[in-house]
């Protein structure tokens, strides 16, 4: 695409310069640079479900994943998220159609699914800490915290995130930089998604299976 | 997915540029996302099923299938949800999907083969007594 070309202009010394610089319009790298951000996000969950694969089964003769999970407040967390992927994707489908109202009330439907996730999770969370099952109990607690906590902390954030383009859709509209900030948070969203398959069947099933 | 993927591929370099911001080369659509959904919603139930049911014998026959069906969940996802093709962005991001697969094999492989032989290997209450009987 660019080609430089050398001219001997008025000497010796070659002058060199970019024939066509083609223009980049505003934002077109924007999904690729979010996609290696997402990647790296990637990593650092896969670090810490390695240490939770390595620190899951030291219980210090503490309590074991089998006394302290409830897999249906678990399955009725999955379904939260997984609906809240599902609306996301409603709301995606009005922002093409440029439906305003549309976005804002699946994005009002998305905040709340991840506020019932996160509510559900914080009352399990109270639940461990409350009959002992505190971090400081033993490595697995640790490990448990550390993965599923980072998880949480992702989806606080998210939310927190969708609220702020669910501001700059009313006051703005669609405009091209919002459209491109909603798929930024829809990848986000998703991806968030993705890990919670990871956290569900290796932290709860496995652990409850053992 | 769409008539502009099957265009010719020569047209593609010269029109990647063209398209207006980065909503152009969107192609989604609303049976994208309700098969992502039945999919994951069975693919989510069956395991769970499996578990809270005790419906195997075998507890490692379970824990290898729960395991293939999060597998197969997070590749549903990555295709329905996340739109991820081979051609998005000129395939940067596949290969940084790729590459982010290959570490994340080394991270965990090489975590859990090192750390599991430093438990059995090194822990020393094995053979404590005959450490008591070493001069």
């Amino acid at each position: 695409m660019t080609t430089a070309n050398a001219t001997a202009a008025g000497g010796d010394t070659p002058v060199f310069y970019l024939k066509e610089e083609h223009a980049h319009p505003e934002g077109s790298s924007t999904m690729l640079g979010f996609w290696i951000y997402l990647m790296s996000d990637c990593l650092i969950f896969a670090v810490l479900f390695a240490i939770y694969g390595v620190l899951g089964a030291s219980y210090a003769a503490g309590p074991a994943p089998k006394d302290l999970f409830d897999l249906q407040l678990v399955a009725v967390n999955t379904a939260m998220l997984l609906f809240s992927s599902l609306t996301f994707g409603f709301a995606m489908l009005a922002m093409l159609k440029n439906d305003i109202r549309g976005t804002l009330v699946w994005l009002g439907v998305t905040g709340l699914f991840g506020l019932a996730f996160l509510g559900i999770e914080l009352y399990e969370f109270a639940h461990l800490i409350h009959v002992g099952a505190t971090p400081q109990r033993s490595a697995f607690l640790s490990s448990f915290f550390t993965l599923v906590g980072t998880h949480g902390l992702h989806v606080a954030f998210g939310i927190l995130w969708l609220l702020t383009l669910m501001t700059q859709v009313r006051r703005h509209g669609l405009i091209e930089a919002n459209k491109r900030r909603l798929m930024c948070l829809s990848m986000f969203w998703h991806f968030l998604d993705v890990i919670w398959i990871g956290v569900f069947t290796f932290v709860y099933l496995l652990g409850v299976l053992r | 997915m769409s008539a502009q993927n099957s265009s010719a591929p020569a047209a593609h370099s010269d029109a990647g540029h063209d398209h207006h911001g980065a909503t152009g080369h969107l192609h989604i659509s609303m049976r994208d996302y309700l098969i992502g959904f039945v999919l994951s919603v069975i693919l989510t139930a069956i395991p769970f099923w499996l578990v809270m049911g005790d419906v195997l014998e075998s507890k490692q026959l379970t824990a290898f299938v729960i395991m293939a069906f999060a597998m197969v969940q997070i590749v549903v996802h990555i295709v329905y949800f996340l739109h991820m093709t081979s051609s998005a962005e000129e395939g940067w991001s596949f290969m940084a999907l790729i590459f982010t697969l290959i570490i994340i094999v080394i991270a965990l492989a090489g975590s859990l083969w090192v750390m599991h032989h430093l438990n059995t290997n090194t822990m020393p209450f094995h053979d404590m007594q005959k450490m008591q009987q070493l001069p």
